[in-house]
């Protein structure tokens, strides 16, 4: 198929989503070929039901559901889903938008392979997920505090561990660099710079020279 | 549930004999992580009924190395060699979708020639994957000589790695844009070569297992894989093919230059172990085949590797006589290039089922968000569901079918 038919056909699965369940979906696009749609997030349960079983979409398999921490947005968190129906030979992508105290409703019932990638979205990011049967970590150590891929926590981390030769046991200690953490700025200056250059803060002072020098 | 004191009830009506002291419980085990079965750092805390398992608790995450967070402090091209160390059993299968997902967002069109590398690779990487597993499931169950025949064969590979781009495991070698550099002839000849003898050590494999009484006794019948339970579970490569579903993403939405290859998907008719692993015997013959395709081709078409432009490095011979090629590949190895915002999932046949990316660009240097979608986690999500019922040793065999490998799942 060529990119035209493909987003064509996507426009298609589009506008039946939309006319089937037109208080779920906010809004859809399509670009790079994939067709995102961002939903209710209190839906997100009863709409993936209706994506599987309806026969337009028969979306049979879960492919992934992830999560997107944008810090400075009131509502923080995009829990991402992308559906594939090996049917139709189609992929969706679903989007919702929730609040650090907001709970999701689980995908559990439909889908039970979401089990494990809603335990990852919660170690992750926090994000919590109403009648999943068992929200454990899954990824990170056992007794591991904080939620690694929110933006505000260090890639460092905050503890480490190491084998203590006296104790005879692995020993968890705060984060101790020898050397400062290398996160380097390869922005040119020119274009990247968040930042007033030296130099720069004259710009937009007035001139001196100009006329008091005449 | 554990520690429960239980009566079992037999076919003739029968019940345990049960004396006031007797107390009868299931047993917890924790298989792993240090069983050489698990394939890694798996720990399987198994709940058994004498030999059988009733419940199967898989704990990840031993090999958790934070690859994602990591990715969002480094640039495009940093990232590439983290895929090596995801898969690492076919590194470049990872690397391939890294940079698929790349080349979408920055609408670069790769060359031909590279694109018929990248084949190439993938397919010795489907067929070092699928020796690996084959030969190391047959272990778990019994037959010592197949992974050293086997090995044998993937050290080959492996020469054809180094020959390729230096290394033999963290190849680092698809590039945005195409391949880090072009392949000699005489290692074209070589691959094409080693694929016409090849064929013959896969019958030897083939005799030593697939008609072997062991073997067949331990696989087939065991953890059988449903229509229905694939779409439960999100099931891809093998394990689909395995249970009669012809579910490729080389054929079903071709990436690269897929579609002009001929080959057969093959597929399996029970579901069994037995049946996936004739899958992949069939599926290294498949790939062998498109191998020598692939060399036949990269015969005909020479030409570029790398589709000269902001995303990738100019030529060596530039440098020494272009200031801008000069400058433009200081930045490109120090600040990196930038991607338009937009966000992407690009997904490949990994030999172990659909690997793919989910890429969140902001217009930077550096990732927003990458996700790693890796088949063997969900493979893995479902040991509860497939081991409820099976004897203790079909756990291994089973996770061998499942073509599990840590360095994925944990990232």
């Amino acid at each position: 198929m060529s990119e035209a038919q493909i987003s064509e056909a996507l426009q298609e699965l589009a506008a039946h989503i939309e006319m089937k369940r037109p208080n779920d979906v906010l809004s859809s696009r399509i670009a790079f070929g994939e067709l995102t749609l961002e939903v209710v997030a209190s839906h997100i349960a009863d709409f993936s039901d209706f994506l599987r079983v309806d026969a337009g979409c028969r979306f049979s398999s879960l492919v992934d559901i992830t999560a997107v921490d944008h810090p400075t947005r009131e509502r923080r968190f995009d829990v991402v889903y992308h559906f594939l129906s090996m049917y139709q030979n189609h992929r969706i992508r679903i989007k919702i938008a929730v609040g650090e105290q907001d709970m999701v409703p689980s995908l559990v019932d439909v889908y039970p392979s979401a089990n494990w990638f809603e335990r990852e979205v919660f170690d992750m990011f926090g994000i919590l997920f109403s009648g999943h049967p068992d929200l454990r970590r899954i990824l990170t150590d056992y007794g591991f505090r904080g939620h690694p891929l929110r933006k505000d926590f260090p890639t460092t981390g905050y503890t480490e561990v190491r084998y203590d030769e006296a104790q005879k046991r692995v020993v968890y200690e705060p984060v101790n660099l020898v050397q400062e953490y290398r996160q380097f700025d390869f922005m040119s200056p020119w274009e990247g710079a968040q930042y007033v250059l030296p130099g720069d803060d004259k710009a937009g002072a007035p001139r001196k020279s100009a006329e008091g020098g005449k | 549930m554990d520690g429960d004191i239980r009566k079992n009830t037999y076919d003739d009506g029968s019940t345990d004999f049960e004396t006031g002291e007797q107390k009868i419980r299931n047993f917890n085990i924790n298989f792993g992580p240090q069983h050489p079965a698990a394939h890694g750092v798996l720990r399987l805390v198994l709940e058994l009924d004498g030999e059988i398992v009733e419940r199967c608790d898989p704990h990840i995450g031993l090999l958790h190395r934070g690859t994602e967070k990591l990715m969002e402090s480094r640039t495009y091209l940093q990232n590439l060699p983290y895929f090596d160390r995801l898969d690492y059993v076919a590194p470049m299968n990872q690397e391939h979708a890294w940079c698929l997902a790349i080349e979408r967002l920055t609408g670069t069109v790769v060359p031909r020639r590279a694109s018929l590398i990248r084949v190439l690779y993938s397919e010795i990487g489907r067929v070092l994957n699928h020796l690996l597993n084959v030969t190391t499931q047959a272990m778990d169950v019994g037959a010592l000589t197949p992974p050293l025949w086997g090995f044998e064969e993937r050290e080959k590979l492996m020469v054809f790695y180094e020959r390729a781009c230096g290394a033999r495991l963290h190849a680092a070698y698809f590039r945005p844009g195409g391949v880090h550099v072009d392949l000699p002839d005489r290692l074209v000849e070589d691959i094409d070569q080693w694929a016409v003898e090849f064929p013959r050590v896969l019958d030897d494999i083939d005799t030593l297992l697939t008609e072997n009484r062991i073997f067949k006794q331990r696989n087939a019948d065991i953890g059988i894989v449903t229509e229905e339970d694939i779409l439960t579970w999100g099931y891809s490569g093998v394990m689909v093919r395995g249970s009669g579903l012809a579910w490729d993403l080389r054929r079903s939405q071709p990436y690269e230059c897929y579609d002009e290859f001929d080959f057969k998907i093959p597929i399996g008719k029970n579901g069994d172990c037995y049946d996936r692993y004739l899958c992949r015997m069939q599926e290294m013959r498949e790939s062998t085949s498109i191998i020598r395709q692939a060399c036949a081709k990269l015969r005909v078409e020479k030409g570029d590797v790398l589709a000269r432009g902001k995303i990738t490095p100019p030529k060596r011979g530039e440098m020494k006589t272009s200031m801008e090629a000069l400058i433009h590949h200081f930045k490109l190895y120090t600040e990196g290039f930038h991607v338009p915002a937009g966000e992407v999932y690009a997904s490949v046949e990994a030999p172990k089922g659909e690997f793919g990316v989910y890429l969140m660009a902001d217009g930077t240097n550096k990732p927003y968000r990458a996700k790693i979608r890796a088949p063997g986690f969900l493979h893995l999500q479902s040991m509860d569901y497939i081991c409820k019922g099976h004897q203790l040793a079909d756990v291994s065999a089973i996770i061998g079918t499942m073509d599990v490998v840590f360095g994925e799942i944990d990232r």
